[in-house]
């Protein structure tokens, strides 16, 4: 019996696990469904996009370009052990776009925002403000739900563009500065370096992180426990399961874009 | 009218509901008394589909409301919940205008505004309070933006979750008055719970006594006095001795 404690333990753990999964999945079809039907609120939806979007500029422009600092310096002296220092600009702009800008922004917003949704519907769920919501004829998902997961879905990836942007900047200071690059050449070779499909399928990563951010503000905003201690909870569950969703999925993405 | 028959919920090992049976009719005011914690909010909840009762039906004018177009169905109602639930986002006047603003009948939204304050001031409030946020009020003055906010749209049917709780003795008098006019001007019918007996006279036609998990009793405010039920009994008079333990 003890000796298959552990088993059974593991065994319980993989079915709360899929059972979780199950919910969320029952839940972003919700959210889908109701994205494609009216009525949409697009002030909720413009607000959300200020949020999301506008205010995030900041932390992600800042991940940006110390990554992409951090990053010359890492592979010029890496480069240097078999004579490829030449090789910064290139990969930089390729470990920008592909991996660092979507994936690191992704977390950064998942850490602002995925936060912050939890927390607003969390605190409207423990004072009743949802079950108001639904007594006057509005509902929840579509109300609180749909305007938030659309603008994280449409905004991430101008958030990921930016921070590549900025990031590939990073780059070239650090290059030009204290590596001894010349300007003119490290742009030319990143420009002719990169191709549209390193940029666009980041943007692609960013749009899905962008939708397993707020969708996982709002489910553990909506499924709080009661009161603050429920709030702080369901707020904790939605930055851990985003950051988890992110990196997982950014590993099934790069599987399915990069290896043929 | 509301029937509920057989109503059962529980939460956990907790079996709050164990068979609440009920009628309300149309254009009545009911008002439900019982013990704090006996399940008095749970059951406006469960008729209101908040809550999904674990067994029993509950109809409104025959129809199961589980069963019913809800959209439809919900805006019929109007619902003060016991801690206001006020959107903390939104204005005063936003939120009492919230279903005005919103869905088949939308009104402008000067319309909206003025319907709003009409409202806040049948609640014994200023129009100034109208471009306040909730957070700036205080806890009866919050109260009674949730009252304005039920009565709004001019419901049909109106739960009111002890509305005159935190409020003072001549704003809870001005409300108690305000409830039983929306019922005998406006015909509607409306659900009170209250813990205040000076509330349960001036606004019952029917009460109602919530106890261990069912209707324990019900009867007219007369009969109320009259019955030599020892819970209504210790419960009107607020004895400490009686069938209802009193934990201290
Ligand atoms: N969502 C919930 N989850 C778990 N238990 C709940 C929930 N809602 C209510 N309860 C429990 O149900 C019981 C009845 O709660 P309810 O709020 O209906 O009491 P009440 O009669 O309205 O009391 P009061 O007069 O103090 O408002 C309580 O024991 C409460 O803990
Ligand atoms: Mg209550």
């Amino acid at each position: 019996m003890s000796l298959l404690a552990p088993v059974a333990g593991l065994g319980r753990a993989t079915l709360g696990l899929l059972a979780a999964l199950g919910r969320i999945a029952f839940f972003a079809g919700q959210v889908l469904s109701h994205m494609l039907r009216p009525p949409f609120y697009l002030r909720e939806f413009l607000h959300a996009v200020m949020q999301i979007g506008w205010f995030s500029l900041p932390v992600v422009g800042m991940t940006a370009v110390f990554t992409g600092g951090a990053l010359a310096l890492q592979i010029y002296s890496g480069g240097a052990r078999f004579n490829a220092e030449l090789v910064v600009p290139n990969i930089v702009a390729i470990g920008m776009v592909r991996e660092l800008g979507p994936v690191l922004g992704g977390l950064m917003v998942a850490a602002r925002v995925a936060s912050s949704i939890a927390a607003e519907i969390g605190t409207m769920k423990v004072t009743e403000q949802i079950d108001a919501l639904v007594t006057l004829s509005t509902n929840p998902i579509k109300y609180l739900a749909v305007p938030r997961v659309a603008a994280a879905t449409l905004t991430v990836p101008v958030l990921v563009a930016v921070g590549d942007a900025i990031g590939i900047a990073g780059g070239w200071l650090v290059g030009v500065n204290r590596l001894g690059f010349n300007s003119a050449t490290y742009l030319q070779s990143t420009v002719n370096f990169l191709e549209g499909w390193d940029i666009v399928s980041g943007l692609i990563k960013g749009a899905v992180f962008g939708f397993i951010v707020a969708l996982m503000g709002c489910y553990h905003g909506m499924t709080s426990g009661r009161g603050a201690q429920g709030v702080g909870q369901a707020t904790k569950s939605a930055v851990v399961a985003a950051s988890v969703m992110i990196l997982a999925t950014n590993y099934l993405l790069t599987g399915l874009f990069f290896t043929s | 009218m509301i029937a509920l028959r057989q109503v059962t919920r529980s939460f956990g090992r907790n079996a709050v509901l164990r068979g609440v049976s009920l009628d309300i009719p149309s254009g009545q005011s009911m008002v439900i008394i019982g013990g704090s914690g006996t399940g008095k909010s749970v059951l406006l909840k469960c008729i209101l589909g908040l809550v999904r009762p674990d067994g029993g039906t509950i109809t409104l004018d025959g129809q199961d409301v589980t069963k019913v177009e809800r959209d439809a169905f919900l805006a019929r109602f109007g619902m003060l919940f016991q801690g206001g639930a006020l959107f903390d986002s939104m204005r005063v006047w936003e939120n009492v205008a919230f279903r005005l603003l919103r869905g088949g009948a939308k009104q402008s939204k000067a319309q909206a505004r003025d319907r709003a304050i009409e409202k806040l001031r049948r609640v014994g409030l200023t129009p100034d309070v109208a471009d306040l946020y909730p957070a700036e009020l205080s806890g009866g003055m919050q109260k009674r933006v949730g009252l304005a906010r039920a009565i709004a749209a001019e419901p049909e049917i109106i739960f009111f979750d002890e509305p005159t709780t935190g409020l003072d003795p001549i704003m809870a008098g001005v409300i108690n008055a305000l409830i039983r006019e929306i019922v005998t001007e406006m015909g509607a019918t409306a659900i009170t719970i209250t813990h205040d007996m000076s509330s349960v006279r001036a606004i019952a036609d029917r009460v109602a006594m919530l106890h261990a998990g069912v209707i324990q009793w019900t009867g007219s405010v007369g009969e109320m006095d009259a019955t030599s039920d020892p819970y209504v009994q210790q419960f009107i008079h607020g004895r400490a001795e009686g069938p209802i333990a009193a934990i201290r």
